[in-house]
C-alpha cells in the first residue's frame, strides 16, 4: 500500500468543521495532547509501517 | 585486603596454595571475577574437561538482590549446566502486573506462560542465590572430575600480555604471586580492573541515571504482583518506581532518581523509609510492617567496549557492556556471553578449532550488546522523555492505554531480555529451509516438549545434527569435530505439535546443524553430506561463510 495523497475525504468542509470542533475550548497544551492521541489512534488504524513512514516524510517536508 | 562490598555468604574462603611459593604456573584459562558470568563460564568449561582457574578478589557472594530477574534463556543455559532446577525451585514466578501513571491505574495484565517450554519467561531471584547455586553446581561437577578451581581473596593487580600467554600479578592475604594463562577472561564487572590495566575504554555513553534500590522484608499480606509507576505520585519518588516480589518475603523496590542527586542524603534510612511508606500505602492507605533488608544506589550507563576480544584477553558481562536495568538485560546477557564463549574456548584449547574462532565471540556478542543497548535506550526514552514532543506522545500512550488495548504494547517499561539471533554471523552456514523464523540460522533453538522430556535436554552441549522426518548418518566427523544426530519424527516425538510449529512450519522435513550453545548453525530440507561438512567448518572458524 502507498500513502494516499489525492483527495479521499467525502464532504471536506464538514470534516474540517469536525476536526476544529474536537479542539474547541481547549488550551494550546490540551490541543497538543489531543493531537498526539489522535495521531496514535489513526496510526494504529492504518497499521502499515511503510504508509506511516511516507506520511512522516510528507509531513516533515511540505513544499515552499 | 579490604573487601569492596559486604558478603551475603562466604563460599570460597582464601586458602594458601603451593603455587604461591613456586614459579608461575601456566593455566589454559584464567577467569577474573566470580560473579554470575565468571562462574557460569567456569562451570561450562570445567564440564567439558577444560581446566579453569577462577580468581575472585572476594570470598563469596555480595549482599543485595541486584540482578533479580532471570529470563528463560538464562534458565535454559543453567539447566544444561546443572543448577537450573534449583534456581526455578527457589525463584518467584509472577503473572499479574499493574501499570500506574501518577495516581491513575493505566492497565493490568496477566502473563500466561506460553505452553511447551520447560521454563517460565523469567523468575525473580536474588543474585546471591543465583551465584550460590552456580558455585554449588561447580562443587558437584568437581566431584565428578571437572577441573575447576576457585581461589577466593585473590585480587589481580597486574597484567602483562605476551605473544603466547598472559601473565597476571595477584595479591592475597599472604602477599603477591603470579600465574600465567593461555587465555584470560575478564568477568570482573562494570568497573573491570582488567580493562583498566589494559587502558581500554568504552564507545559512547548513551545514557546514565541513578536508582535507589531497597530490599524490603514484609510478611504482611501483599499481592504477588509487579507494580510499575510512571511519574509516581509519592513525594520524591523520581521518574519511575517499581515494586515486585522475590523469595523469602523480600520485596524489591526501585526508585529512578535522575542524574543529579546527593547520594549520602538519598541513602539516609529515614528518607528511604518515608518513600517506601508512601509507596506501600499508596494503593491501600495503610503502611504494612516491614524491615529494610538492604539498600543501595545504583548508577548505570549504556555503553560497550569497541571489541570484546583483545588478543588473549576476552571480556564478558558488565566488564564489556552495560545497559539500563529496564528489561533485565545485564546479568542475562552476561550469561549469554559465557554461553557463547565457553564452547569456543574449549575447542580452541583442545586444538580442534583455530584461534580465529574466538573472533566470532566478539562479533556475535557485540551485535547482542548493541541490540540490548538499543532496547534499553528505547525504554529509557519512554520512561524519561527528553523533549516536549516525546513527553506528549508518552502521556498520550498512557492515557489511551486505559481504555484501548492497541496502546498497551506501546508502553515501554523495559522489554524483557531475549537472546540475540546471530543474523549474518560469521559462523552461519546456509539457511536452506523454508521454515519458521523462530528457528532460522543464528537463532537460539526454541524448546519443544517431546514424547519424553524437552528438546533442549536432548540437544546437549556438542554439535548436533537434528533431523525431523529426514535421514542422516548417526555421526559425522570433520577434522576432529564430531556432530551426532538427534533423529526425531513428528509422528513419534511431537505429542503437542510444538516441534512441527517451531521447526518445520510448512516444510515436510528438515535438517539442522546445532552449535554447542544450542544456536542454529545451518538448516536444510534434506541431508547433504558435503553441505553439512562445510557448515561444520564454517561454524568452527575454519572457513569463511557463504
Amino acid at each position: 500500500m502507498t500513502l494516499t495523497l489525492s483527495p479521499n475525504i467525502p464532504d471536506p468542509d464538514g470534516f474540517y468543521d469536525e476536526l476544529l470542533a474536537a479542539h474547541e475550548g481547549l488550551t494550546a497544551e490540551e490541543s497538543a495532547a489531543l493531537n498526539a492521541r489522535l495521531i496514535l489512534l489513526l496510526a494504529n488504524h492504518i497499521g502499515d509501517r511503510d504508509v506511516l513512514r511516507a506520511a512522516f516524510d510528507a509531513a516533515r517536508r511540505p513544499s515552499e | 585486603m579490604t573487601p569492596r562490598y559486604p558478603l551475603a555468604a562466604t563460599l570460597y574462603p582464601y586458602a594458601r596454595v603451593p603455587a604461591q611459593d613456586a614459579a608461575p604456573v601456566r593455566h589454559p584459562v584464567v577467569i577474573v571475577g566470580g560473579g554470575p558470568v565468571g562462574m557460569a563460564l567456569a562451570l561450562d568449561l570445567g564440564r567439558k574437561g577444560t581446566p579453569v582457574l577462577v580468581l575472585d578478589d572476594h570470598e563469596g557472594v555480595g549482599q543485595g538482590s541486584r540482578a533479580i530477574c532471570f529470563a528463560q534463556r538464562t534458565l535454559d543455559i543453567a539447566h544444561r549446566l546443572g543448577p537450573g532446577a534449583r534456581m526455578v525451585g527457589k525463584g518467584v514466578v509472577w503473572n499479574v502486573g499493574k501499570v500506574f501513571h501518577g495516581e491513575e491505574r493505566v492497565f493490568e495484565f496477566d502473563l500466561q506462560p506460553e505452553p511447551g517450554h520447560r521454563h517460565p519467561a523469567f523468575i525473580n531471584l536474588q543474585q546471591p542465590y543465583f551465584e550460590r547455586f552456580l558455585v554449588e553446581a561447580i562443587r558437584d561437577a568437581r566431584e565428578e572430575g571437572a577441573p575447576i578451581e576457585i581461589r577466593g581473596a585473590n585480587a589481580v593487580t597486574g597484567l602483562t600480555r605476551h605473544a603466547d600467554h598472559v601473565a597476571l600479578d595477584i595479591d592475597t592475604p599472604d602477599g603477591p604471586y603470579a600465574v600465567e594463562a593461555d587465555y584470560v577472561v575478564a568477568c570482573d564487572g562494570a568497573r573491570s580492573p582488567v580493562r583498566g590495566m589494559m587502558g581500554l575504554g568504552f564507545d559512547g555513553r548513551v545514557f546514565e541515571d541513578n536508582f535507589l534500590i531497597a530490599d524490603v522484608r514484609m510478611t504482611a499480606d501483599f499481592p504477588t504482583e509487579r507494580w510499575f509507576w510512571f511519574e509516581p505520585p509519592f513525594e520524591g519518588a523520581g521518574q519511575s518506581a517499581l515494586l515486585h516480589k522475590q523469595p523469602d518475603d523480600i520485596w524489591r523496590i526501585d526508585f529512578q532518581l535522575g542524574w543529579d542527586i546527593d547520594r549520602a542524603a538519598e541513602l539516609d534510612p529515614a528518607r528511604i523509609r518515608r518513600r517506601v511508606d508512601a509507596m506501600l500505602s499508596s494503593r491501600t492507605g495503610t503502611v504494612p510492617d516491614y524491615d529494610l533488608d538492604w539498600t543501595s544506589i545504583y548508577t548505570f550507563q549504556c555503553r560497550r567496549m569497541h571489541a570484546f576480544r583483545h588478543g588473549r584477553v576476552l571480556f564478558a558481562g558488565d566488564s564489556a557492556h552495560q545497559v539500563s536495568p529496564f528489561g533485565a538485560r545485564g546479568a542475562n546477557s552476561g550469561v549469554q556471553d559465557a554461553d557463547n564463549l565457553g564452547w569456543k574456548l574449549d575447542l580452541v584449547l583442545k586444538g580442534q578449532a583455530p584461534d580465529a574462532l574466538l573472533d566470532s565471540y566478539s562479533s556475535e556478542r557485540v551485535a547482542a550488546a548493541d541490540e540490548n543497548i538499543l532496547a534499553s535506550s528505547r525504554a529509557t526514552d519512554f520512561l524519561t522523555p527528553k523533549s516536549d514532543a516525546s513527553r506528549l506522545f508518552r502521556d498520550a500512550v498512557l492515557t489511551l492505554a486505559r481504555d484501548h488495548p492497541f496502546a498497551r504494547p506501546l508502553i515501554n517499561s523495559g522489554r524483557l531480555s531475549v537472546p540475540r539471533v546471530y543474523d549474518g554471523g560469521a559462523l552461519n552456514g546456509p539457511d536452506a529451509l523454508d521454515g519458521p523464523a523462530i528457528s532460522c540460522v543464528g537463532a537460539p533453538c526454541p524448546d519443544a516438549p517431546l514424547d519424553a522430556g524437552f528438546l533442549l535436554d536432548r540437544l546437549g552441549g556438542g554439535f548436533v545434527i537434528l533431523t525431523v522426518d529426514a535421514e542422516a548418518p548417526a555421526r559425522v566427523e570433520e577434522e576432529g569435530i564430531v556432530a551426532t544426530r538427534l533423529a526425531l519424527t513428528t509422528r513419534d516425538h511431537d505429542p503437542t505439535g510444538a516441534l512441527r510449529a517451531r521447526y518445520l512450519g510448512g516444510a515436510a522435513s528438515g535438517v539442522w546443524l546445532i552449535r554447542p550453545d544450542q544456536h542454529v548453525a545451518a538448516r536444510w530440507a534434506h541431508y547433504d553430506e558435503a553441505a553439512l561438512r562445510r557448515a561444520l567448518r564454517i561454524a568452527t572458524g575454519r572457513e569463511a561463510g557463504p
